[in-house]
């Protein structure tokens, strides 16, 4: 799935328009908490969060991830949009709360974060 | 042991939270910009990027350091912070001094050092109560590393 099917699924706003949508997402990690995203991501996961300061940009640009989604409608501020569009990660946002952002794209198919079957770096969780 | 090929100081101000994160990010594009591996990048962005925390939250602020070796990229985050008096402690997973202001902005899970630790080849903390501290990682670099 591609960034303009989660923010379909999601009935969410695209808050970075000038940014690359079609890259595909296969995973997901929810989360108000930045060491947990740092520690249990890998590279192109979509984040979910509650969270709108400059650190879960900063956050999504050392673990690399695919995307961010804000839940819960919350207001973000062009800083964040600017700063977003800068370090090239697609920031969408949509009314939903949590769970249900969470559950829409569980029910379509995308999964948890977890490691690579073939992947060997000590980097990625092997939960 | 020989100089480095490639040294970078970075500056952290303490609770600066509108440019925390930036030092870890400028580190990480020069890397790229290197053409380095982009597994050993993440590696060192995340490691440099939570030491960076660390000194912006904990350590009244402080210096980042990045060298380059032939055999590995060394980071160095080095702060005159009031220091860790129980290192064993803050090592372990959910260990966190954190206040409630610092975990409404996604900070204070304890996570940290154990990142660190997960993310390099090596760790050395020399800290002491009243004196600061000095955070060491090495990631070793591979015969693919650029
Ligand atoms: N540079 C530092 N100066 C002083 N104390 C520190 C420093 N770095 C870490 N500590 C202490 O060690 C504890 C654990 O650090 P760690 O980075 O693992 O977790 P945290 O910063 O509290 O939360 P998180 O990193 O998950 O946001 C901190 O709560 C703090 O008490
Ligand atoms: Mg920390």
């Amino acid at each position: 799935m591609n960034l303009y099917d989660i923010a379909t699924k999601l009935d969410a706003s695209i808050l970075t328009p000038k940014l690359d949508l079609s890259r595909q997402v296969h995973c997901a990690y929810g989360a108000d908490l930045l060491s947990d995203v740092l520690a249990f991501t890998r590279p192109s996961t979509l984040l979910l969060t509650g969270l709108i300061n400059i650190q879960v940009v900063r956050t999504a640009e050392m673990a690399e991830l695919g995307g961010i989604v804000v839940v819960r409608g919350k207001p973000v501020h062009r800083s964040l949009q600017e700063l977003a569009c800068a370090c090239k990660i697609p920031l969408l946002r949509t009314r939903m709360t949590m769970f249900e952002s969470c559950g829409r794209l569980y029910q379509s198919g995308i999964k948890p974060c977890i490691k690579d079957p073939g992947c060997e770096c000590n980097v990625c969780p092997s939960v | 042991m020989s100089a480095p090929l490639c040294k970078k100081e970075f500056f952290v101000q303490e609770f600066d939270f509108e440019h925390a994160g930036k030092a870890a990010s400028d580190m990480r594009k020069l890397l790229m910009d290197y053409g380095f591996d982009q597994q050993i990048v993440r590696r060192l962005a995340i490691a440099a990027y939570e030491a960076e925390m660390n000194m912006v939250i904990h350590g009244f602020g402080g210096t980042l350091i990045m060298e380059i070796n032939f055999e590995y990229i060394e980071l160095v985050a080095k702060d005159n912070g009031p220091g860790i008096s129980d290192l064993k402690l803050a090592m372990q997973e959910g260990f966190s001094t954190a206040s409630d202001e610092i975990r409404e902005i996604g900070f204070g899970a304890g996570m940290g050092l154990p990142n660190i630790k997960r993310c390099v080849n090596f760790l050395g903390i020399e800290t002491k109560p009243g004196q600061g501290t000095v955070v060491t990682m090495r990631v070793d670099l591979g015969p693919d590393a650029i």
